[in-house]
C-alpha cells in the first residue's frame, strides 16, 4: 500500500495572508503515496485555507509546493485538477439543480475530450465518450451507495447523501489525490461508521487521502499520520496516538496556543 | 435514462403524428396567416422567426452558462451592419448573401469572445453592467460613424440592402414554385424557418453534452466547476461566443429581409425584449424560450392592431393611445407571469422538478411536524 520515501506532496514554507492576519505561516509537510494523511486543529487553524491553496482557489504569498513531482507556486484550479488533486467542501458546494448522476458526469469533464463539434455531430466516437461518461458516473454513484438516487437534484439529496455525492464528484476527476473538508461533519454515528469503511476502500483503491476533520475519533481510527495546525503554524505531526499527547496539541485545544 | 432513443418508449407513435401535425401547420402558416389575418401578419411572423432565433442564442449564454447579458443586441447589429456594409449601394459593394451571412456570423462570434474575455471575473450584477455598456457602444458607434470616414451613414442608417438572393433565385420577389406562387415574405419564412429549425437543433445538441454540462456546472458553482476540473474562461468564452454567432446570423437576415438597417434597431430595449423573451419563456428551455419569442413578438402587433378598434367598440372613442396601451400591457404582463410562474411559462423539466421537488419537502417537513405532534 504505502510506497515508504515516496512522496506524492511536498509544502515547503507555505504562507498566506489575509491583511495582518496569518492564515498559514511557514506550513512544510510530506504526503506519501497511499497514505491517509489527518490535518486537525482548532477553528480557524487555516486548514481550509490550505485545501484552497492547494486547489488553486487561493494563490498563496510565500513558499511553494510540489505535487507528483511537479511544483506550483501559482496555478489555476482545473491545471490542479488536472494534475490529480481533488477536493469536497467544508460547506458542501455540488450543482444543486442538477441531479447526483449529471453532478458526477460534471466530474468526467476533465478525463474527457468532447468538443462543440461531437456534441452536434454525435459521431460514433463521441457517442462512444458520452455513453463512457455516464457508466463511470454510474458505478461511481454505486462505489459511495447513492446510485437509487441518480436522478433526484443534488439540493434534495440528504445531507449525508451530498458529502458522499461531492466524494464521487471528486472521484470522478481521478485524483492522486483526495482531499477532504470535514466529511463527517453533520454526521450521525452510522453515517460516520460507513463513510470510514468508504475511506478505507477509496485508500485501498490507490487514491492518497488528505482529510480535515474534527472527529477524534474517525482521525484515530482511519489516518496513518497526523499534523496539528494551531493559528496558522504547524505544532505537531506524526502517528496519531503520538500527536494525541503532544503537551503542544493539548495546549492548543485547551485554548493556551500562542 | 435519458439517452434511451425515441423509438424505444412506447408513446412514439403519437409523438410522431404530433411531430407531423407540427411540421404540416409550420408549412402552411405562411398561407393560413396571409388568407385569415393578411400579408402585413406573414411579415410578423417572420420577425417572430428571427427573435426566436436570437432568444436561443441569450439562451446558451443565459440560461445555459448563468451569465447576465444585457448588451446582447450588439451581436444583432454587428450581423446586420456587416450584411448592410457588404450588400448595398454604401460601399457599392454586393457580395452574395451566402459569403456575407458567414461573416457576419464570424465577426460577431469574435465580438462575443472580445466582450467576452474582459468579463471573465465579473458575476452577477456587474456582469449585467459591463455588457449593458457594451451593446450601448456598439450602437453609439454605429450612430456616429459617419465622421470624418462615412461608414455607417450614422443616424440615417443604410437602406437599400441587397435582398437575399442565392444565385439568380431572390428572395426579395415573388417566385414562381411547384407551380404555386410565393410572394417575398413567404419565401423569407421557409428560410428563417429552416434557420430557426438549425439553431433549436444546435441548441439541443448542446444541451445534451460535456460542453453544456460543463455551462450549467458554471451556472450552479463556478468555485466547485473549476475545483473539478473546468476551465471557466474558456468554456464561458465559449457560451459568448456562440450566443454571439446565433446573433450574427439573425442580424444579417433581418438585414436582407428589412433592407434597412439603422442604429435605432439596436436600442437597449432590444436587449430587454431578448431577455424577456428567454426570462418570461422559461430560462434553459428551448420550449420555452420558443414560446417567449412567439408570444412577446405576436402579443404586442395584436395589441398594437386590436387596441383601437376594441376602444372604438367600447366607448366609441379612442381612450389610450394603443402605443402606450402596449407598453403598459406588457409591463402588466411581465409582472403577472413573474408572480404566478416566477420559473418561467415553460420551464425546463430541471426547474420543474426543482419546484415539484420543493412542494415534496414542503411535505416532508410537514409530515415531520405531524408526527412529532403526535
Ligand atoms: N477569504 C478570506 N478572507 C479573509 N480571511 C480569511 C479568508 N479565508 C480564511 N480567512 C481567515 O483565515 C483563518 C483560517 O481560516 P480557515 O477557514 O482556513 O480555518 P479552518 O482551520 O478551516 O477552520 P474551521 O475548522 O472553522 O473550518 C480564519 O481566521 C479565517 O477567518
Ligand atoms: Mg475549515
Amino acid at each position: 500500500m504505502t510506497h515508504p520515501g515516496e512522496h506524492l506532496l511536498k509544502l515547503s514554507g507555505v504562507s498566506k495572508h489575509f491583511g495582518g492576519l496569518a492564515a498559514l505561516s511557514g506550513v512544510s509537510l510530506h504526503i506519501k503515496r497511499g497514505e491517509i494523511y489527518g490535518l486537525i486543529g482548532p477553528n480557524g487553524a487555516g486548514k481550509t485555507t490550505l485545501f484552497n491553496i492547494l486547489t488553486g482557489l487561493y494563490q498563496l504569498d510565500g513558499g511553494s509546493f510540489s505535487f507528483a513531482g511537479t511544483s506550483f507556486s501559482c496555478c489555476k484550479p482545473h491545471l490542479l485538477a488536472q494534475a490529480g488533486i481533488a477536493r469536497t467542501f467544508q460547506n458542501i458546494r455540488l450543482f444543486p439543480n442538477m441531479t447526483a448522476l449529471e453532478n458526477i458526469m460534471v466530474g468526467r469533464h476533465l478525463r474527457t475530450h468532447s468538443g462543440i463539434w461531437a456534441a452536434l455531430t454525435r459521431h460514433a466516437a463521441a457517442r462512444r465518450e458520452e455513453r463512457e461518461i455516464a457508466q463511470r458516473a454510474l458505478e461511481l454513484l454505486r462505489y459511495v451507495g447513492i446510485h437509487r438516487h441518480s436522478h433526484t437534484l443534488a439540493k434534495n439529496l440528504s445531507y449525508g447523501e451530498q458529502r458522499r455525492l461531492e466524494i464521487a464528484r471528486a472521484l470522478a476527476t481521478e485524483p492522486k489525490l483526495l482531499a477532504l473538508d470535514e466529511p463527517a461533519a453533520g454526521m450521525n454515528a452510522t453515517e460516520t461508521e460507513s463513510l470510514r469503511v468508504l475511506l478505507q476502500t477509496i485508500r485501498n483503491s490507490g487514491v492518497t487521502v488528505l482529510l480535515i476533520e474534527h472527529d477524534v475519533k474517525l482521525i484515530m481510527g482511519l489516518c496513518d499520520r497526523v499534523a496539528v495546525l494551531d493559528y496558522g503554524k504547524k505544532i505537531a505531526e506524526g502517528v496519531p496516538a503520538e500527536v494525541r499527547n503532544d503537551p503542544a496539541v493539548i495546549a492548543a485545544y485547551i485554548g493556551g496556543g500562542t | 435514462m435519458r439517452n434511451v432513443p425515441d423509438f424505444l418508449r412506447p408513446n412514439k407513435r403519437n409523438a410522431w403524428l404530433a411531430f407531423v401535425a407540427l411540421g404540416l401547420l409550420l408549412l402552411v402558416l405562411p398561407f393560413a396567416t396571409d388568407a385569415l389575418l393578411g400579408r402585413g401578419w406573414v411579415r410578423i411572423v417572420d420577425f417572430a422567426l428571427l427573435y426566436i432565433m436570437l432568444a436561443l442564442g441569450l439562451n446558451i449564454v443565459v440560461g445555459y452558462a448563468g451569465l447576465l447579458d444585457l448588451g446582447y443586441v450588439a451581436f444583432f447589429a454587428v450581423g446586420a451592419y456587416t450584411y448592410a456594409l457588404l450588400g448595398s449601394p454604401q460601399f457599392g459593394l454586393h457580395l452574395p448573401f451566402w459569403i456575407v451571412l458567414p461573416i457576419g456570423a464570424t465577426l460577431a462570434c469574435i465580438f462575443g469572445a472580445l466582450l467576452g474575455a474582459p468579463t471573465l471575473k465579473l458575476r452577477g450584477d456587474y456582469l449585467a453592467i459591463v455588457t449593458l455598456g457594451f451593446g450601448e457602444i456598439i450602437r453609439i458607434f454605429l450612430n456616429n460613424l459617419n465622421a470624418p470616414l462615412n461608414i455607417t451613414n450614422g443616424p440615417q442608417g443604410i437602406s437599400q440592402i441587397d435582398a437575399i438572393r442565392v444565385a439568380e433565385f431572390s428572395l426579395g420577389r415573388s417566385q414562381e414554385l411547384f407551380g404555386i406562387t410565393l410572394p417575398s415574405v413567404h419565401l423569407h419564412y421557409y428560410l428563417f424557418l429552416a434557420l430557426t429549425l438549425l439553431v433549436i437543433f444546435i441548441s439541443l445538441r448542446l444541451q445534451d453534452s460535456r460542453i453544456g454540462r460543463a455551462w450549467m456546472a458554471i451556472r450552479e458553482d463556478e468555485v466547485a466547476a473549476s475545483a473539478m476540473g473546468i476551465n471557466t474562461r474558456n468554456i464561458k468564452l465559449l457560451a459568448f461566443a456562440m450566443g454571439a454567432t446565433f446573433g450574427g446570423v439573425a442580424g444579417g437576415l433581418f438585414a436582407g429581409f428589412q433592407g434597412f438597417v439603422s442604429p435605432e434597431s439596436f436600442s437597449l430595449m432590444e436587449s430587454i425584449m431578448i431577455l424577456c423573451m428567454v426570462v418570461l419563456g422559461g430560462m434553459g428551455n428551448i420550449g420555452g424560450v420558443v414560446l417567449g419569442g412567439v408570444l412577446l413578438v405576436v402579443l404586442p402587433e395584436a395589441l398594437r392592431n386590436g387596441a383601437g378598434p376594441v376602444q372604438q367598440v367600447l366607448f366609441g372613442k379612442t381612450l389610450i393611445d394603443p402605443e402606450s396601451l402596449r407598453m403598459l400591457l406588457f409591463g402588466v404582463a411581465l409582472i403577472v407571469v413573474m408572480l404566478w410562474r416566477p420559473a418561467g411559462l415553460w420551464p425546463s423539466s430541471q426547474r420543474q422538478r426543482e419546484l415539484e421537488a420543493h412542494d415534496g419537502e414542503a411535505q416532508q417537513e410537514q409530515d415531520t411536524v405531524y408526527d412529532a405532534s403526535r
